[in-house]
């Protein structure tokens, strides 16, 4: 039996504007609780708002970076609903007449490119924050209310768990390309809402779908996805029938929880915003904007390939990020061999950056100075092995790597005559292991170079050494 | 010299010319209202201290030769939905009985700024749902002419406190005949301003589309004085629509010659009082001997204007309302054991009976599957009653009617039937519908009760209406009464 597994995401995401979208309280993370509100963001009686028009120019960015057709006239609508966190009992949102409409993101499939769909970017407030205090009640804090959001719904088109992984690394790339969201799954800053079902392709039977919440990584995405799929086919394989649910996962125990059945469509009593004009939107400030448009992470990636004659895979993770990117373009400035950074940044950088959970940014060294460090392996003034050690250096001190050589005194040993004394002295030392080389275990050659290099503490040249331990032992 | 008969324009006289105090202006009006308060019932909250305060501050910068603003040290009154800082404003509602906003609407920092002086907050219908004052959490405003009557609403309380001589001026706000039918219950000038003059920051919303803040005056030169401090544009209210500066004070006195006035017939049928329509009529003859045109014209789509209205104000109440939910500020209920309770319970104790009928009307319209029959369909009538002024004001420049097509009525009387009192709206809420601006201006007695005349102009065309308001007002003939202040019937 063929199932088929198809999964629609909605994204909001917040946009780092100074100010929130209908005031001019900042938007900063953080802060103590409700410091950053004012009459405005808390829904005081008679309050009213006014459009922040750098909300509506990073929504009609984003749309032009996914591809999406700008509406030259829209509105903001009211969305109805009671709860705790929405001050005035409704969230200014858009409804029929989205900013952005359409749109696609382009993901990587071992057999070529596959087209996922935008269906719609609008831009809304976010609310405030519920907090829940041990005594089992309930406090508020304001600073997020009307912090500006733009909500990205695909279309059901990804069909595993891994797809939709894929679509949201681009897709949060792409936001952090054109800088209009921070994209921080842990701040919040990007939240996540899955929806799944799979159809059995022999029968057409199909599923109810879920709505996944509570996903805070992408990882949990997948999991919850593959965790949600299996389900979804055993339900299909016991011929049971779900019904259309709210579902929740739960990171402890690996599983999703049932929040709520949906009975039908929640009835928001949308209508359009009276206290806000309508938006009408010149062609001019569309295309202003387009012009302006950084190059996105697709085109970087081509170009990284063929300019730096890079492989594929490399030129995708180096664009993944675009302070990546940008990082490894300023290695290369310093540096003769593209294909070597690449391999130092994709390896000994990215590796130490992961593990620690750094960002570009918070890096103690210069793009300078891993060219530096790349040029002085290249010279042959130290060795691969060497030039690990001193980048280790540099992530702890920031110092640059000709001062790290210097005052270590790491510079290789390449001078012949300094290196033969060495290199005799091991052989008087290792007879055992000449003859057994003679006796044809090429393993003791390594052993020996091994030698030469422990007792020049690293800084020999490898090559010469085996050259000159050959050459010793030929003459004895 | 009684300085409560005065008006604002000649009180601010002399106050200029140092003949006598803000201070002195404040205590006289303050007096008063002790005097009649309890009679009247016009204010929620008095503002004495601060407004004592205000005025010494005004005094002092007059003593220094300072350059003092257009209110000059004049006391004015403030109807409750309009935030004030530091002052209560309930909305007339038990929802808001403790509710001290942190911040001055838009209005209020203009007044001010003008050096007018708060003196406190009128009351109103609840969260200004009602046109008789009665729907008040508080209590129930009476009308200076007799007290077993109704002020009008919702802003009863400032109609009622600017008639009563307890304030020379007051703000009021309309949403579909809130300022002109209890100017015209209680004998003074109101204004509605064209939507988008004057700003809606800080006022409460009761339906956004259609509120409007405008001054109550015992004469129309003081109410253009007021017009003056309220108009402008306001870049915290989306809606206010940029404009010069007008002085509408200025144009006043000249002659209204060849004006060309409407009378729509829609606005004199069966469902008004035929002394009211005797009494505008007459008020008609004034204008045409003063040189003006008059002609009978046709508004059509009248008769939807007050179920399109109802749905449109009903509509967005429900959602503006939707704030007093008890979490954040206003009411709280008691009792409660899960947030749901905390939501209903709050909001069943805390609002009226006419505020709840409105928000579930306004609920099931917005509802889906009767958007569509009801709010969408509602705002194409708008658009077609839009239409009609549009038509009209390219030929004629001021439409007349009566304001109210019945007289003031007995407290009590229309309370319990609702379409009743709606019917006192009909020849108000096309006006707010269609967002233009209109005025109502005293045009005489029926049984010792006042009547208004109902003053249309083009949207932002203020200067039109009040210079045939003010034509008309000086040329009258009517000899205007001092309220009563008394029970007619029983002659207390």
């Amino acid at each position: 039996m063929a199932y088929k597994t198809i999964i629609g995401l909605e994204i909001h995401s917040e946009l780092m504007t100074n100010s929130k979208i209908f005031c001019n309280c900042t938007t900063e993370f953080g802060g103590d609780v409700n410091t950053h509100c004012c009459p405005v963001c808390l829904g005081l009686p008679g309050a009213l708002p006014v459009i922040n028009k750098k909300v509506v120019e990073y929504g009609i960015k984003a749309g032009l970076a996914f591809n999406s057709k700008i509406a030259r006239e829209t509105k903001m609508d009211r969305k109805n609903y009671f709860y705790p966190d929405l001050v005035k009992g409704y969230q200014i949102s858009q409804d029929d007449i989205p900013l952005c409409s359409g749109g696609f993101v382009e993901i990587e499939k071992k057999d070529g490119p596959k087209k996922i769909r935008i269906r719609r970017i609008h831009i809304e407030e976010d609310t405030g924050k519920s907090l829940h205090s041990e005594d089992g009640g309930s406090l508020l804090d304001y600073n997020r209310s009307g912090v500006p959001l733009i909500e990205i719904v695909t279309e059901p088109d990804m069909n595993s768990p891994e797809e939709a992984k894929e679509f949201l690394e681009k897709l949060k790339a792409t936001l952090e390309y054109i800088e209009v969201s921070d994209v921080k799954m842990e701040e919040g800053s990007l939240r996540c809402d899955v929806n799944i079902n799979v159809v059995d392709e022999d029968t057409g039977k199909k599923t109810s779908i879920s709505e996944l919440k509570n996903l805070n990584s992408f990882r949990a995405v997948v999991k919850a996805l593959e965790y949600e799929e299996k389900r979804h086919i055993s339900l299909l394989k016991e011929g049971k029938e779900n019904l259309k649910e709210t579902r929740r996962w739960d990171e402890v125990n690996n599983e999703t929880i049932v929040m709520r059945i949906k009975e039908g469509a929640a009835d928001y009593r949308y209508f359009p915003e009276p206290d806000l004009i309508k938006l009408e939107i010149e062609e001019e400030w569309i295309e202003d904007i387009k012009s302006n448009l950084p190059e996105l992470p697709h085109d970087k990636k081509e170009r990284f390939m063929k300019e730096y004659d890079l492989p594929e895979y490399d030129a995708g993770v180096l664009t993944q990020s675009k302070a990546l990117a940008a990082f490894y373009e300023e290695t290369v400035e310093y540096s003769k061999d593209p294909k070597q950074v690449s391999n130092w940044v994709m390896g000994d950088v990215l590796r130490r950056i992961n593990d620690e959970e750094l960002g570009i940014k918070d890096l103690k060294f210069t793009p300078k100075d891993l060219g530096d460090l790349l040029e002085l392996i290249e010279e042959g003034k130290i060795s691969n092995n060497i030039g690990k050690k001193v980048l280790r250096d540099m992530f702890d001190t920031g110092k640059s790597p000709n001062k790290i050589v210097k005052e270590k005194g790491l510079i290789q040993i390449s001078d012949e005559g300094a290196l033969k004394e060495i290199v005799e002295k091991v052989i008087e030392k290792n007879e055992q292991s000449v003859i057994d080389y003679k006796d044809g275990k090429d393993r003791a050659l390594g052993f020996l170079v091994g030698q030469v290099m422990k007792e020049t503490r690293g800084k020999a040249n490898p090559q010469l050494a085996n050259k000159l331990i050959l050459e010793i032992i030929d003459e004895k | 010299m009684d300085l409560i008969n005065l008006s604002a324009t000649e009180l601010k006289r002399k106050i200029l010319n140092k003949e006598i105090s803000s201070k002195e202006v404040v205590e006289c009006y303050l007096n008063r209202i002790e005097e009649v308060e309890d009679k009247i019932d016009a204010f929620i909250t008095l503002n004495k201290d601060e407004a004592l305060k205000a005025a010494e501050k005004v005094d002092r910068k007059i003593q220094n030769g300072e350059k003092v603003g257009m209110l000059a040290g004049i006391p004015i009154a403030i109807k409750d939905n309009i935030s004030t800082k530091g002052l209560k404003t309930t909305c007339g509602s038990k929802m808001l009985e403790n509710y001290i906003p942190p911040y001055d609407a838009t209005v209020i920092e203009n007044i001010r700024k003008e050096d007018g002086i708060i003196i406190g907050k009128t009351n109103m219908d609840e969260f200004a749902m009602g046109s008789s004052t009665e729907t008040s959490y508080f209590k129930t405003t009476k009308n200076p002419y007799d007290l077993n009557m109704v002020p009008g609403g919702s802003s009863g309380g400032s109609a009622a406190a600017v008639a009563a001589c307890d304030v020379p001026l007051a703000l009021g706000s309309e949403t579909g005949g809130s300022i002109r039918q209890p100017s015209s219950f209680c004998g003074v000038v109101g204004i509605k301003p064209t939507y988008g003059l004057v700003s809606r920051y800080g006022v409460v919303s009761y339906a956004s589309s259609l509120d409007q803040v405008g001054p109550f005056a015992k004469n129309v030169e003081d109410a253009a004085l007021l017009l003056n401090v309220l108009a402008g544009y306001d870049n915290k209210d989306s809606t206010s629509i940029f404009r010069e500066k007008v002085d509408y004070t200025k144009g006043l006195i000249e002659d209204i010659k060849g004006m060309k006035i409407g009378l729509p017939k829609e606005y004199f049928t069966e469902y008004v009082d035929e002394k009211v329509k005797a009494q505008v009529l007459e008020a008609v003859e004034v204008l045409k001997d003063l040189g003006a045109e008059v002609e009978e014209i046709s508004l059509p789509h009248t008769e939807y204007a007050l179920a399109c209205y109802y749905i449109i104000a009903n509509g967005e109440a429900s959602s503006n309302l939707s704030r007093f939910d008890g979490v954040n500020f206003g009411y709280r209920s008691a009792e409660y054991s899960n947030l749901e309770e905390l939501y209903t319970n709050s909001r069943s104790e805390g609002f009226g009976e006419e505020v709840k009928r409105r928000i579930m009307v306004g609920t099931y319209v917005l509802s889906s599957g009767y958007y569509d029959a009801y709010y969408r369909k509602a705002q194409e009538v708008r658009t077609l009653i839009k239409n009609d002024f549009d038509k009209t004001f390219e030929k004629y420049d001021i439409i007349l009617a009566p304001t109210s097509p019945i007289l003031p009525f007995n407290i009590g009387e229309k309370i319990d039937d609702p379409l009743a009192m709606y019917m006192s709206d009909i020849l108000t809420v096309s006006v707010n519908l269609a967002g233009a601006c209109a005025l109502s201006v005293p045009c005489g007695y029926v049984d010792g009760l006042p009547v208004g005349l109902q003053v249309i102009g083009n949207e932002f065309e203020e200067e039109k209406i009040l210079k045939l308001a003010y034509n008309y007002e000086k040329n009258r003939g009517i000899d205007m009464k001092i309220p009563s202040l008394r029970s007619e019937e029983n002659g207390l």
